[in-house]
């Protein structure tokens, strides 16, 4: 981490970058918020560990539009959103400067607390170079838990340790990667239709509409969001009845499809916990069995599979034939 | 299975200016029976069709929804279609993935000279829809009364 | 005082969800809410915040105003029924309960909202202590006590039993209703339960966070501020603490085209959201960092101003768990005091 800071400091005080985009340190010992450093002062407040899970790309949209570069922290899998932003235009090489720091997964404050972990003051072996296990610190106690169980859902599928697009590599990344990446979309596959419905209605049941899974979202990077119309009678903020929710994570899924580098935010934000990768991925699962393999993100030029086609492309009925 | 008698259902079909809506045309003029249940749409391209069109219909009241587009590689715009090809594969795909029963959406290509194409896919839909019965899944409570 | 085993308590919601309806909070794929009793509802008691608060029971997320309905050439409308019929909130915590008492400022306030009037007058509230208070929870900053909810019935959860303790008149209503299957019994182990909940309230890492500064006066120290320029940066404008969070009351009023009519409902607003204000003449807040602002002025300066100082923060901790930022109330306070030179832990 020391590194981190120090590169950056080094970068600020030559007039490199005019301002430094990472972390800052919480005052829970998980808690740090994404930030924005101008002074090797404020540097000294910077933070990179475990629980820097945001990814900073959602945030370069806005920076990309100030004056000067700003140095960007991305993680390897921050690193593809940026590149599907580059490929949308929405935000500027030239002014940023990309820092690829390494990953050894993410962690879910949420996991810890379901794994009985409560009334946490601090916890220690969050850091890049920490121990297998995590000890936590809780009013009620010392407490630990192993560093692979209080990952996120989208570190046990990840996509890589390598950076896709950035001007210089600090750390190393750790595979973590021990689960199938489509399995849980398999498995709903396999349900039936009413299995299938039930299952849905009861986690979109949860949804406050809060909107945290699309403003997180470095795909949904529209300047106006057509659920934010307020000509538009089924609006951002009403979960008056079930279909609301449903046309909301639909259309939301459907517009990133394609675009969706499967950086697992939505998921992770949620308040209710609503596994909304599952619809992400069962775009991407379809996209690769039908159109081929594609990785959104993966580099700043390819098509995108719904901007391009096929004259053999397979017909709408194949869903209903596939069984 | 028993069919509900009374049970009318809507069905909405879009259908593109150059090709679908003209066979709708000459179904007409060729006196070629469909069913009234269907209300047509005309849209200028089968890819103005964005996946909320579909969505929205289902949320007021729709039972089914057919898109009816010109043949691939017929195109009033040349390409147009093999948008539409995409996005309604992926979003049929997503329909089926949450539970909502498959026979609900479907898409055509019929030109311009298929008036009889169009009677046939027409008839057909609206009795594969007869027989998935009304459209609980997807539609917006409030719209019921 | 009155005790019942806890593995006795669904004969308890039996007793009250026969004589009218009861919500309780309920586990739905891994997450607490409050929802309708029923024989099959995972009650979930141990969590100790759900993820949306109770504010629901009295104001719900979205609720119909009136309903028109055109029939051939006949237009009629039709406004919704108000509450008429006693229900019970079952297991909030001492912090939802204070919540309440903000939305009683603001509601049942001079134009008395009717739906709400009517929902305070048939609801009653049987709150739970916090036997283990978590990091984020800070309602003693704001005077409350989590070992002693200050609702119609308090209650708690000690071994393996509940104790139940009626405070209020609808309390008193409430136990009769289920007095057959409560034993009296003496508040010793109450007592003691309450000294060590207090004790740990003492602990926690916000106990002393100090609010000096923020009051009803504070508006033109804190508006013009140009800190708040720096700590909208992480806010991703979602709506996340504004619906988790007990005692916000901002609403929108909307109507829905059923096709035949239209519904006018209201449903909470979020002064996040980019049309919140919206009127004819377009927006009242055009940036986010105005919007970010407004919440955290609303709950510190402009409330206390109009409501005898009294703050609409309760202290529960949502915003804490749950902004997908990391960013919150307390963050706000403490960078605040940081900057005028005051020691804040």
């Amino acid at each position: 981490m020391q590194e981190l800071v120090n590169r950056a400091k080094e970068l600020l005080s030559s007039g490199a970058v005019n301002r430094v985009l990472g972390w800052k340190k919480g005052d829970l010992g998980y808690n740090p918020e994404p930030a924005f450093f101008e002074t090797a002062e404020e540097l000294e407040e910077f933070v990179y560990n475990g629980f820097c899970g945001a990814n900073l790309s959602k945030y370069m949209i806005e920076a990309c539009k100030q004056e000067g570069k700003t140095l960007v922290m991305l993680k390897p899998c921050d690193s593809y959103s940026f590149n599907q932003l580059l490929k949308e235009h929405r935000v500027v090489r030239e002014n940023a400067y990309i820092i690829g720091v390494g990953c050894r997964g993410k962690l879910d404050v949420e996991r810890m607390k379901k794994l009985g972990i409560k009334g946490i003051t601090a916890v220690s072996g969050a850091e890049m170079d920490g121990p297998d296990t995590l000890t936590v610190e809780t009013l009620y106690g010392t407490k630990t838990c192993a560093y692979n169980d209080a990952m996120l859902e989208r570190c046990h599928v990840c996509k890589g340790k390598e950076h896709v697009v950035f001007d210089e590599v600090i750390g190393e990344s750790v595979d973590t990667v021990d689960a199938e990446r489509f399995s849980e979309v398999e498995k709903i596959e396999a349900m039936s239709p009413e299995e299938k419905f039930a299952f849905f209605q009861k986690e979109l049941s949860k949804c406050i509409r809060c909107n945290a899974c699309r403003n997180v979202c470095p795909a949904c990077s529209c300047r106006k969001c057509v659920f934010d119309s307020t000509k538009f009678d089924s609006a951002q903020k009403a979960n008056v009845d079930s279909f609301e929710e449903k046309m909301f994570h639909i259309i939301r899924a459907f517009h990133v499809a394609g675009r969706c580098t499967d950086c697992g935010e939505c998921s992770r934000v949620c308040p209710q916990g609503i596994p909304l990768h599952l619809f992400n991925r069962k775009f991407i699962k379809d996209i690769n069995e039908f159109y081929g393999e594609f990785q959104a993100g993966s580099d700043a030029e390819a098509k995108g599979p719904l901007t391009d086609f096929t004259f053999e492309d397979v017909e709408p009925s194949i869903v209903a034939e596939r069984g | 299975m028993s069919i509900d008698t009374t049970f009318k259902p809507k069905i909405v079909a879009f259908c593109c200016n150059w090709c679908s809506y003209a066979g709708a045309d000459l179904a007409g003029s060729s006196r070629l029976s469909y069913p009234a249940d269907v209300k047509i749409i005309r849209v200028p391209c089968s890819c103005r069709v964005n996946p909320m069109f579909i969505l929205r219909a289902f949320e007021k009241g729709a039972d089914g929804v057919i898109l009816c587009g010109c043949h691939p590689g017929d195109c009033h715009y040349s390409t147009g279609n093999y948008y539409a090809r995409r996005r309604m594969t992926l979003l049929f795909s997503m329909l089926d993935y949450i539970g909502v029963e498959n026979g609900r959406t479907r898409v055509e290509w019929v030109s311009a000279a298929e008036g009889v194409k169009f009677s046939t896919t027409m008839n057909e839909f609206v009795e594969k829809i007869h027989s998935l019965g009304r459209n609980v899944r997807l539609g917006d409570l409030r719209c019921k009364n | 005082m009155f005790k019942i085993a806890k593995s006795e308590l669904p004969s308890l919601f039996r007793l009250i969800a026969d004589a009218q309806d009861l919500y309780v909070p309920v586990d739905i794929n891994g997450s607490a809410n409050f929802a309708a009793w029923d024989e099959d509802a995972i009650v979930d008691i141990d969590t100790l915040k759900t993820v949306k608060s109770p504010k629901d029971a009295f104001f719900p997320q979205s609720e119909t105003l009136y309903t028109c309905r055109r029939e051939d050439k006949k237009l009629s409308i039709e406004p919704e029924a108000l509450q008429d019929k006693p229900f019970t909130v079952f297991g909030m915590r001492a912090c939802d309960v204070k919540g309440i008492e903000v939305l009683d400022k603001v509601f049942l306030s001079d134009p008395v909202d009717t739906f709400y009037a009517a929902r305070r007058a048939h609801g009653t509230i049987v709150a739970l202590a916090c036997h283990e208070p978590e990091e984020s929870c800070f309602c003693k900053v704001f005077g409350v006590d989590a070992a002693e909810p200050a609702a119609d019935i308090a209650a708690w959860l000690i071994g393996e039993d509940l104790y139940w303790k009626a405070l209020t008149e609808k309390g008193e209503a409430l136990t009769k209703i289920v007095a057959s299957v409560l034993a009296e019994c003496d508040e010793a182990e109450v007592e003691a339960e309450m000294a060590s909940i207090r004790a740990i309230t003492e602990k926690l890492p916000y106990a002393n966070l100090s609010l000096e500064g923020w009051d009803g006066n504070a508006l033109d120290a804190k508006f013009d501020s140009p800190l708040w320029e720096k700590l909208y940066k992480p806010c991703l404008a979602c709506g996340t603490c504004t619906f988790s969070c007990p005692t916000c009351q901002c609403y929108d009023i909307k109507d829905y085209n059923t096709g035949n009519g239209v519904q006018r409902y209201r449903c909470w607003d979020s002064c996040m959201y980019s049309d919140f204000t919206m009127m004819a003449h377009g927006n009242n807040r055009t940036s986010q960092m105005q919007r970010f602002r407004q919440r955290f002025m609303h709950k510190l300066v402009y409330f206390p101003a109009n409501n005898d100082g009294m703050y609409s923060c309760v202290g529960c901790g949502r915003c804490v768990d749950k902004c997908p930022a990391s960013l919150n109330i307390v963050k706000v306070i403490k960078a605040f005091a940081q900057e005028e030179g005051k020691a804040n832990v």
